[in-house]
């Protein structure tokens, strides 16, 4: 059953402008291809005439560290991201996360920019990159911008940039400082779809006595759109990590979720059950690793 | 069309392809490596993995032209020359492969793994294949192999087969060996029916209804017949013999008539045969249907009420299935105590590795030969014959490899329309079912709702036992009156139970058909009263061991239909030695208290208990019977044929062994030719774990009676008495001659004594219900004690270590029955934990792998205890009995009674849900701390 009428493999950004700029009929970027090529197979996404594949772009390949930064190329693996010594430092909840997706066949395909593309509420990858504060950059043929990653969410699977003109080409977030430290956790349903009834990331920053200087916390599903629970963050800054304020923590994220019931996946219920552990779990984590 | 270049197996080609295709399909389909699999087409199996530069990757979702300038290695290109690589070495001799549809991408991945991880850890391999999925449950040997291949690889050391503590001292019969078919499924060149290509093939395509009840009004095939490329649009109109198929009563029709009535969404309309399969499914969406909806019924409860739609116009009883033993009024007012309950138990898919294929071919002369991976390949040749009106010699059956069937390749699902098809065009047709279409179409596991009443004393001792069973056997009957009746005898357990009463109501919905499925209706039974007995043991404040114990089924025993049990009842032997292994590991303390997990406090574990039985062979009055025909050839090997399934469990194996032990050859000297209507005596399905016992008893007397027949020949040539003849090491003795059996052959055949015989064994007689005599030949038992660990937290369950005794009589073929026990440990964890087949309204939501979810390699458990109780029974060979689904059986009651004794929370329904099991821990107080 073909899929597709044209497979066309661009090696630079320029050239997959080309591509989809020439396009003749309907047109989708693919890089692995894991997510795209099942919905189209299954019918949630239209049959395209033309694939173009961007995973042999170098400059969407790399895992850099400038002065301040790293850079991460939207192409790169899930099997590079959790095998990277750079990100094993720098990004440990993104290594935690991609570690966790699929087997290592899916992993060896399955791009960073696809899970993010994808724009799934509950995306491993895209739940962790979130705490980073990762700006994500996107190219079209005007040039590139560059804007919080974020941002870029309109609902499930909706997404602010154009997929058949613009393109995810890379991500950056800070380099992880001294006292800071990420972590990342997740809980399945054994039966059913293999999405996460719920996950969640953790950022933090330590002040010298050990107190929380400056958090962030991201988790799906927890609305149409990868959520940043900015409230409970708020809350958590500059206070310490002991048991009243982690009841109060978890108070304030259950209100400004939005847990729902999705049948054969979780009961709201359950999914509130979870949170405050998940909560526990990925700030322990997280404060532990700091400390280091 | 677009060129692709690129490597495989180190071999440059450069080949024209259609820029859409997969790797897959240009690996199978363009340059023949047909070793590569494709199951499930959606990135959830792992079977078509092959290594892209060295790196797996999933095959079937793969752009051909992404590899492109790549090197690709495929299962073809992993043995050196003839030197298998050490991975297939360890696979074979560990007993990682069954069925074998799985066992190209489980290589193939773990020698991605070794090449990252010389000396892998258990974790590391769960790790890697996590994703790779085995429905035959190979799993712990798959592990024991890649450690054996590590060691090779490492230390050079040599791989050896595993040592069992069971399988006696003769010569073949219970020695641990190779299945004869492992090299080519290691390697490759293991035929299944999807691997086999005829010039000018067609392909088919079968548009479904669609929906779950409705009336055919309009079938306008108009637009289709003119696509280009299309040959042939039927429909039932095209039908010239039998419409209605099915393998008790026919009832299930290969297509649905304008006039008549779809009963599922699953009924087929039309079929199509193309030049392509793409031209063949755009065809289906010219055909234009026009339906009468009618409403629905979706439930056996329902479905058994007075106003009820009705799903057949008989109505929807397909069968009331009673037991009547001693007097249940007074049984129950003998009793002390009584405990009732109800239970659940939902639809299960049988997901083999192998989606169905069907090949037909018509012949020169007439004949349609059907190539398909059959469990019942005379069944099939008699149906196809009815459809196409053509007389049984007509229609020959051929059986390539079959990937994986657990029962749900006992009907007919695509036979009839290839067959058709090619009847029609002239033109061998090949119809493949997509993933999606499998799970669509051939008939599941029986939903089943089990009332169960059980009276006591206050010692324990059961007085009465009544049950009232729902099943669901969905559109259609398939095997559903046996499931049910399966289910009815086996509701009251593996007990010694004087008065008894059982109404079993089998019913006809919207659901997909329900069939045939490894413990056949029995496992739902044992589910509902395994539960209860724990119950019974918590009220009464006796160990659960010992309640079973006192009530057991022994030698003596009545059953509750009257069998007196003479023999070959080892049930008490397998609690023993389960209940004596399980207290090594909790150091003699009470097995079923809630420990907590040292260091980690939200997680409790405990252990659970639960022993089943289950018959072996059809029963019930059915004819149970195999014919065998062996054949010494010229060259002094023994040939035996029967049609009868390879479909994992390893019948190859045992029919090569039981051959070879009668007339003391060498294994490698017998041949086994199965499945094929034309050349093979008919063997009976493969079902009711009844193929070691029957076609094993069939080969054993067929080559007893070869082995006579030499004797007597060599007695006349050298004028001695036959005993004083021995064979002996693949040699006759005689008069201190060593005759080979070529010889021996030539000998016949000079006397004009035909060296091929055909032997007709028929199982002892059995009743039916509600008749004197005995229901079944032989039973099976098993206990099993499994230890779970619950996450008080997230309610998450995991296995921790299952140990359990089976009697299987005899134990033949050891790497195969420890391969059949552990898979179905798998299997029953799966049930328990991962796996429900759901239908909303008569719509199929688990439509694809990724909604039904088998278990995978995290959830074996981190130790496995398998052992084997030897109690024979006269009449199996050498005291043989069934294994294939009694290892299954106890596993889900053992799980849940296990969860309930960590956590105070009592499921009365599988799977465990997680959900509902965490918002019970809220409102449940921990009451058996330690």
């Amino acid at each position: 059953m073909s899929l597709f009428q044209e497979y066309l493999k661009p090696v630079t950004v320029e050239e997959a402008f080309d591509c989809l700029a020439n396009a003749s009929g309907s047109v989708a970027v693919i890089a692995g291809g894991t997510d795209l090529l099942l919905d189209i197979r299954q019918g949630r996404h239209a049959r395209v005439d033309q694939l173009v594949d961007v995973s042999g772009i170098s400059e969407m390949q790399e895992i850099t560290l400038d002065d301040d930064y790293i850079h991460l190329g939207a192409a790169v693996t899930h099997k590079q991201v959790i095998t990277n010594p750079l990100l094993q430092e720098h990004a440990q909840c993104v290594v935690e996360g991609c570690g966790l997706i699929g087997g290592p066949q899916v992993r060896n395909v399955a791009t960073i920019g696809g899970n993010v593309a994808h724009a799934l509420p509950a995306g491993d990858g895209t739940i962790s990159l979130l705490v980073l504060d990762t700006e994500v950059r996107i190219a079209s043929s005007e040039g590139i911008k560059c804007q919080p990653l974020i941002e870029i969410f309109t609902g499930p699977g909706k997404v602010t940039f154009d997929r058949e003109k613009e393109l995810v080409v890379g991500f950056r977030f800070a380099k992880k400082g001294p006292k800071e430290a990420s972590a990342f956790h997740r809980v399945m349903r054994p039966q059913g779809v293999a999405i996460a009834i719920l996950n969640i990331a953790a950022w933090v920053k330590l002040d010298k006595n050990g107190g929380l200087d400056n958090v962030r916390i991201s988790c799906g599903p927890a609305g149409p759109k990868p959520f940043r629970a900015l409230k409970t963050e708020a809350y958590l800054t500059g206070k310490s990590w002991d048991n009243t304020v982690y009841q109060k923590a978890t108070n304030i994220i259950a209100q400004e979720v939005s847990l729902r019931t999705s049948p054969h996946r979780a009961t709201k219920e359950y999914r509130h059950k979870l949170l405050p552990q998940l909560l526990k779990i990925v700030l322990d984590s997280a404060i532990e690793r700091a400390k280091l | 069309m677009t060129t692709l270049t690129f490597s495989v197996n180190n071999k440059k080609q450069n080949i024209e392809i259609e820029a859409g295709e997969m790797l897959s399909d240009v690996l199978r389909y363009r340059l023949g490596l047909t070793g590569t699999k494709i199951s499930c087409n959606e990135s959830e199996c792992g079977v078509c993995t092959v290594l892209v530069e060295g790196e797996p990757v999933l095959s079937c979702n793969y752009p051909a032209l992404k590899a492109a300038g790549k090197h690709i290695t495929t299962i073809e290109g992993l043995a050196k020359a003839e030197e298998l690589h050490p991975l297939q070495e360890g696979f074979i001799k560990h007993g990682a492969v069954q069925c074998g549809f799985c066992t190209p991408g489980q290589i193939m991945t773990a020698t991605a793994l070794l090449d990252e991880k010389p000396n892998p850890t258990d974790k590391d391999i769960e790790y890697a294949l996590n994703d790779t999925l085995c429905r035959c449950g190979t799993y712990p040997a798959i592990v024991n192999a890649i450690h054996a291949a590590a060691d090779k690889i490492n230390q050079d050391k040599p791989i050896e087969f595993p040592k069992y503590e069971f399988g006696g001292d003769l010569d073949v019969v219970g020695q641990v060996v190779a299945r004869p078919e492992a090299q080519d499924k290691v390697t490759g060149k293991a035929v299944y029916t999807d691997d086999i290509s005829f010039p000018g093939m067609l392909f088919g395509a079968t548009l479904r209804a669609g929906i779950p009840h409705g009336r055919v009004k309009k079938l306008d095939i108009s637009k289709a017949i003119k696509l280009a490329g299309v040959q042939s649009v039927l429909t039932a109109a095209d039908i010239p013999g039998r419409v209605n198929h099915g393998l008790i009563i026919q009832d299930w029709p290969a297509l649905i008539a304008v006039g008549e009535k779809a009963r599922y969404v699953g009924d087929a309309v039309a079929i199509v045969a193309a030049d392509t399969q793409e031209i063949a499914r755009n065809a289906l969406d010219l055909i234009e249907v026009e339906y009468e909806g009618l409403p629905i019924v979706t439930n056996p409860v329902d479905a058994k009420g007075d106003n009820a739609p009705r799903v057949h116009e008989e109505g929807n009883l397909l069968k009331h299935i009673k037991v009547d033993k001693g007097d249940i009024n007074q049984g129950f007012k003998e009793a002390e105590v009584i405990f009732e309950d109800t239970y659940y138990t939902p639809s299960y898919e049988h997901a083999f590795m192998e989606p169905e294929c069907s090949i037909a071919r018509p012949l020169d002369d007439g004949q349609i030969e059907v190539y398909v991976g059959s469990q019942i390949p005379y069944a099939d040749r008699d149906q196809v014959a009815a459809a196409l009106d053509l007389p049984l010699e007509k229609v020959r059956v051929r059986g390539p490899l079959i990937g994986g069937g657990f029962g749900g390749k006992e009907d007919i699902v695509g036979q009839i329309h290839a067959a058709l098809l090619a009847q029609v065009t002239g033109k061998p047709v090949k119809i493949l079912y997509d993933r999606q279409e499998s799970l669509l179409v051939h008939p599941k596991r029986h939903a089943t709702q089990i009332k169960v009443k059980l009276g006591l004393k206050n010692d324990g001792t059961l007085t009465a036992a009544q049950t009232e069973l729902y099943g669901d056997t969905g559109a259609y009957a398939s095997l559903g009156a046996k499931v049910m009746g399966r289910a009815t005898t086996h509701s009251t357990g593996p007990y010694i139970v004087p008065n008894v009463k059982i109404d079993c109501y089998a019913m006809y919905t919207n659901n997909p058909p329900s069939g045939a499925f490894r413990g056949f209706g029995a496992l739902q039974a044992a589910f509902a009263i395994e539960c209860l007995m724990d119950q019974v043991a918590e009220e009464l404040k006796i160990d659960p061991i010992e309640l079973r114990r006192k009530n057991a089924l022994r030698k003596g025993a009545i059953t509750n239909t009257g069998q007196h049990l003479t023999e070959s009842v080892g049930l008490l032997e397998c609690i023993e030695k389960t209940h004596q292994a399980m207290l090594t590991y909790t150091d003699g303390r009470d097995p079923f208290i809630s420990r907590e997990v040292e260091g980690e406090p939200n997680k409790r574990r405990s252990w659970g208990f639960a022993v089943t039985f289950k018959n072996t062979g059809l029963g019930e009055g059915a004819p149970d019977n195999a014919s065998a025909e062996i054949e010494l050839l010229p060259d002094g090997k023994v040939e035996t044929r029967i049609s009868s399934a390879e479909i994992g469990q390893g019948l190859v194996t045992v029919l090569q062994m039981v051959t070879a032990q009668e007339l003391s050859l060498p294994l490698e000297q017998v041949k086994v030719y199965l499945s094929d209507t034309d050349l093979t005596p008919d063997g009976g399905p493969t079902t009711g774990s009844r193929q070691t016992y029957i076609s094993g008893n069939a080969a054993r007397f067929a080559a007893v009676t070869l082995k006579n027949t030499m004797l007597s020949t060599l007695a006349e040539k050298f004028n001695l008495p036959p005993e004083e003849i021995e064979l002996k090491n693949g040699f006759a003795h005689a008069n201190g001659n060593k005759i080979s059996f070529a010889e021996v052959g030539e000998l016949m055949r000079e006397e004009g004594r035909d060296p091929k015989l055909v032997y007709d064994y028929k199982s002892p007689k059995t009743t039916p219900l509600g008749e004197a005599g005995d229901k079944h030949f032989a039973y099976s038992f098993a206990a099993q004690a499994i230890e779970v660990e619950v996450n008080l937290d997230t309610g998450e369950v995991r296995v921790v270590r299952a140990v359990g005794a089976t009697d299987v009589g005899r134990a033949i073929n050891p790497l195969g029955l420890q391969g059949q026990v552990e898979g179905g440990l798998i299997m029953g964890i799966g049930h328990a934990l991962t796996e429900e087949f759901i239908v909303e309204n008569g719509e199929i939501f688990t439509d694809t792998l990724s909604r039904y979810r088998m278990p995978s390699i995290k959830h074996l458990p981190d130790d496995i205890k398998v052992i084997i109780v030897e109690d024979p029974t006269t009449e199996g060979p050498y005291g043989g009995k069934g294994v294939g689904e009694i290892s299954t059986m106890p596993v889900p009651p053992a799980i849940v009674n296990a969860i309930y004794n960590a956590c105070g929370v009592r499921f009365n329904q599988i799977p465990i849900d997680q959900d509902w099991l965490a918002l019970q821990l809220d409102k449940t107080p921990l009451n058996h701390e330690n």
